[in-house]
């Protein structure tokens, strides 16, 4: 079960998630303070600790548009977010499967803040409204990174098959 | 059944006869492209590597480039030590083409990358930045990616897991109208496909506006690309990509341009007529909430931004400049502009470019991206509104959440920055603004 705690609409870009000025942190281990750090009070939630691990922040279409910054999935991660969207920008989609940040996508969404989301492999139930959503598969190409647990575990067992 | 530009060009570099739209493919890269985010992809890098027993190694140092650009000079002591960093991994793996903070070799790296020669048509080419759609002026296939993928290609020397992208096809006819240009172009589509609207896909440009169009111009549209979610964007190759590479990239070796089969299979046909185009402005906060200028003819400005890999070629400042030239910049606006590289910054300074600005009261900085990501330089205050020729307006883009980002051409900024307020650059007249 995810408890939502953000909504956020259509065109969520990466500035939003974690703003430009912050670029200069790069490590995984660095970024999570950083998230959605224009949004000041969902950000002071996240650093005292008090968004519950596997929490769901659910969006529209297009969430992770614009910069290619792996910060943005690395800071969500850091608090073991979950992402829930009606669709998600190719970049942002990609890196989240090689550091193995969950999205669910929900072209039909419709949660608000507070609602339970049961989410399984081909569907989401909002608890609160007793609707059922369907969910769309990653694209096909993603599941062998996901199985290897990222895109480091995977190059790293590709490589090791070499000579 | 005939194929797109991109089908051919994953089809060459995975080795295969022939591949279609949704395919999963491994190419081979011909060319991967860092800026500081090198940092992080070194990071990934050597994390692949440790536990393997074998030294890292990068596949062909030869097919890497990496460019400072995003903060430069550095406006940290984290940023500098990155930097540093970068530059003793540069120099350890005999990486050569690096692009350190230098006035002449220096400059945003999807400038850097065409004028050194170092995209070609046909060619793969990654990038650890999402406008690393530009390079497909060149007729290449290029697109953004994040760094631990970066990291993979260092590692293997090919993408893992591509789909072969669906192709739609953006035919552009008519002549410009006086003071409307490639940026009208791409906002103008942008607004029209939306921002999620070429989400996977390629865009294939054509028509005769774009075998008019010089390839500072489809950089521009290739550059934007991504803003309406394409992977990347695609000018087939033609007598004007030979023409750059041999003349202004100084490229002497064969060259293999790369056309689609004129039975290739579109997802979509596009058309945009242009010859009644009126210049265009993306308006907070989306890239796609794009309006004639008509629409916000005379809302007020405290900043105006020429430059970034979108509108910082020698072209745009060519058309800047003549519209300030003799004429002043608006009481409480402040102009910056920022040539996209070295190169251009000593093309302009010779042509009196720069001269022009700096007299007419903007400020001339050192090639690179500047606000446009608003890390180090031209933040915005409270309440203030920039108007600028960058790619991106989301909220907080120029570094400060409570601001607003308008986007234009040159020419639109250029007459701005005369008047304080968003100015049709089509209403100029002697001495001044109508």
């Amino acid at each position: 079960m995810s408890s939502v705690v953000l909504t956020l609409g259509d065109d969520v870009s990466t500035d939003v998630i974690y703003p430009g000025r912050y670029m200069a942190t790069v490590l995984p281990t660095e970024t999570p303070q950083f998230a959605f750090a224009d949004l000041a009070e969902f950000n002071a939630k996240l650093k005292a600790k008090q968004i519950q691990p596997g929490s769901a922040i659910v969006a529209g279409k297009n969430f992770g548009c614009g910069s290619s910054r792996e910060q943005a999935v690395s800071a969500l991660k850091g608090h073991e977010l979950v992402i829930v969207a009606k669709g998600f920008a190719r970049i942002f989609l990609q890196n989240s499967v090689n550091l193995g940040l969950e999205l669910v996508e929900v072209p039909d969404l419709d949660a608000r803040e507070g609602d339970v989301l049961e989410i399984t492999a081909d569907a989401v139930i909002n608890r609160a409204t007793a609707r059922r959503f369907e969910r769309l598969p990653l694209p096909a190409a993603r599941a062998e990174i996901v199985k290897a647990g990222g895109l480091i575990a995977y190059t790293r067992q590709r490589l090791l098959a070499t000579r | 059944m005939g194929k797109t530009v991109v089908e051919k060009v994953l089809a060459r570099a995975s080795g295969r006869a022939a591949v279609t739209a949704g395919d999963v493919v491994e190419p081979a890269a011909d060319l991967c492209m860092s800026h500081e985010n090198a940092a992080l992809v070194i990071n990934q890098f050597l994390e692949i590597w440790q536990g393997t027993g074998r030294e890292a190694r990068i596949w062909d140092p030869s097919k890497v480039a990496i460019i400072f650009d995003h903060r430069v000079p550095a406006e940290s002591p984290k940023t500098a030590t990155n930097q540093k960093k970068v530059r003793d991994f540069v120099k350890a793996n005999r990486i050569a083409k690096f692009h350190d903070i230098r006035g002449d070799l220096g400059g945003i790296c999807h400038q850097i990358l065409p004028e050194n020669g170092y995209v070609r048509p046909g060619a793969v080419v990654l990038g650890t930045d999402s406008h690393t759609t530009s390079h497909g002026a060149l007729g290449a296939f290029a697109f953004g990616i994040g760094a631990t993928e970066m990291a993979s290609v260092w590692t293997l020397g090919t993408a893992l897991n591509v789909e072969v992208p669906a192709t739609i096809k953006v035919n552009v006819h008519g002549r410009l109208p006086a003071m409307v240009g490639p940026k009208d172009i791409i906002l103008h589509l942008v607004g029209l496909l939306t921002a999620e609207g070429a989400n996977y896909r390629v865009l294939e440009f054509h028509g005769d506006a774009i075998r008019d169009m010089s390839t500072s111009g489809r950089l521009v549209l290739c550059n934007m690309s991504v803003e309406a979610g394409a992977t990347s964007g695609i000018v087939p190759a033609d007598a004007e990509t030979l023409r750059y590479l041999r003349d202004e990239a100084g490229v002497t070796d064969e060259l293999h341009p790369v056309q689609p089969d004129p039975d290739a299979v579109y997802e979509r046909v596009v058309d945009v007529d242009v010859s009644a185009l009126e210049p265009q402005i993306a308006c907070p906060h989306t890239v796609d909430n794009v309006k004639p200028i008509s629409a916000v003819e005379g809302t007020r400005v405290h900043q105006i931004v020429i430059g970034s890999c979108t509108n910082g070629r020698l072209d745009d400042l060519e058309v800047a400049a003549g519209i300030l030239r003799g004429q002043k910049v608006a009481e409480g606006v402040r102009m910056l502009v920022f040539p996209a590289s070295g190169r251009i910054y000593t093309q302009a300074l010779l042509k009196g470019y720069l001269a022009d600005f700096v007299q007419a009261g903007a400020v001339v900085m050192n090639p690179g991206c500047g606000p446009c990501l608003g890390v180090h330089e031209g933040a915005l205050g409270d309440g203030e509104t920039a108007l600028s020729t960058t790619n991106r307006n989301f909220k907080g883009r120029m570094g400060n959440p409570k601001s607003e980002v308008y986007l234009c051409s040159p020419a639109v900024a250029a007459a701005s920055a005369l008047t304080g307020m968003i100015t049709d650059p089509r209403h100029r007249v002697a001495g001044g603004v109508r």
